[in-house]
């Protein structure tokens, strides 16, 4: 399948994939972000069961300390 | 456009600043000096010596709330702006009743537990309200790196993204003062387009 994430195009061989398993996939370890999937939040305790799909468009943002 | 124009625009408008730090006091000065009407500022901190390497206090005001120093310090710049301050630990339960009537809230949060915490919040509970924050400005250098991200429109980063703040990676006046200026301009330009009706 193809996702957009982070407005980019990228290229899973699986169907579907959980959140926890993209970011296992893509190696983003940093634990401090927000992830919305077409625009809704996708809280920290559902990474595990939100499933992305063909075409989604997946935005991350890391929130790194300082300020 | 003049500035007259755009100052009277902006003075129709309340903002949120979620944090009185670095981030948080310098896009407040730079607000106020651009004409904002109502600034709603939320933080739990003291001023200490630390601070005055990049955050707009004076050495006068080290052990004062920086609720009420950075009140004083932006009524000096403008004493006919309303600024409510509120010093408290924000958190989940509170940040939808303190900043209830915001157009914009900036983020300006120092840990990074607390900037999830807030942008969780207000995506959740104040879903009408855009969010702008900062995230990764520590060191120096390398200008080239900060930028903005439109997320979508209520959601908008400005910072390096990748940067975290240490020991040996402190944030510093120039790039801090870089992002919150950033934050101020996306606030300004979210409100320049914004219509309010009557």
């Amino acid at each position: 399948m193809k996702i957009f994430l982070n407005n980019r195009e990228e290229v899973f061989s699986k169907d579907s994939i959980t959140v926890n398993e993209m970011l296992e996939e893509k190696r983003f370890t940093y634990r401090m972000r927000i992830v919305k999937i077409n625009g809704t939040l996708i809280p920290k305790d559902k990474y595990g069961s939100t499933v992305i799909k063909d075409g989604d468009n997946v935005q991350m943002l890391y929130l790194m300390s300082g300020g | 456009m003049k500035l007259i124009d755009i100052e009277n625009h902006l003075q129709q408008f309340r903002v949120g600043i979620a944090g009185a730090g670095g981030l948080g006091s310098n896009c407040a000065a730079a607000l106020v000096r651009s004409g904002i009407g109502e600034l709603v500022i939320a933080d739990n901190d003291i001023v200490e010596r630390s601070n005055l390497s990049r955050q707009f206090y004076f050495a006068e005001q080290v052990g004062m709330s920086k609720c009420d120093a950075l009140k004083n310090n932006l009524l000096k710049i403008n004493d006919n702006i309303i600024i409510y301050t509120h010093q408290i630990k924000l958190n989940n339960d509170n940040i939808p009743v303190i900043f209830r009537g915001c157009k914009v809230i900036v983020e300006a949060f120092d840990s990074a537990e607390m900037k999830e915490m807030l942008i969780e919040t207000v995506l959740t509970a104040l879903p009408e309200t855009a969010l702008v924050v900062g995230t990764g400005m520590a060191g120096w250098g390398n200008n080239e790196l900060i930028r903005y991200r439109k997320i979508d429109d209520t959601l908008h980063a400005c910072g390096d993204e990748s940067t975290e703040a240490s020991e040996e990676l402190p944030p510093m006046a120039p790039r801090v003062g870089i992002v919150a200026n950033m934050q101020a301009n996306v606030v300004v330009e979210i409100l320049m387009k914004t219509r309010i009706n009557a």
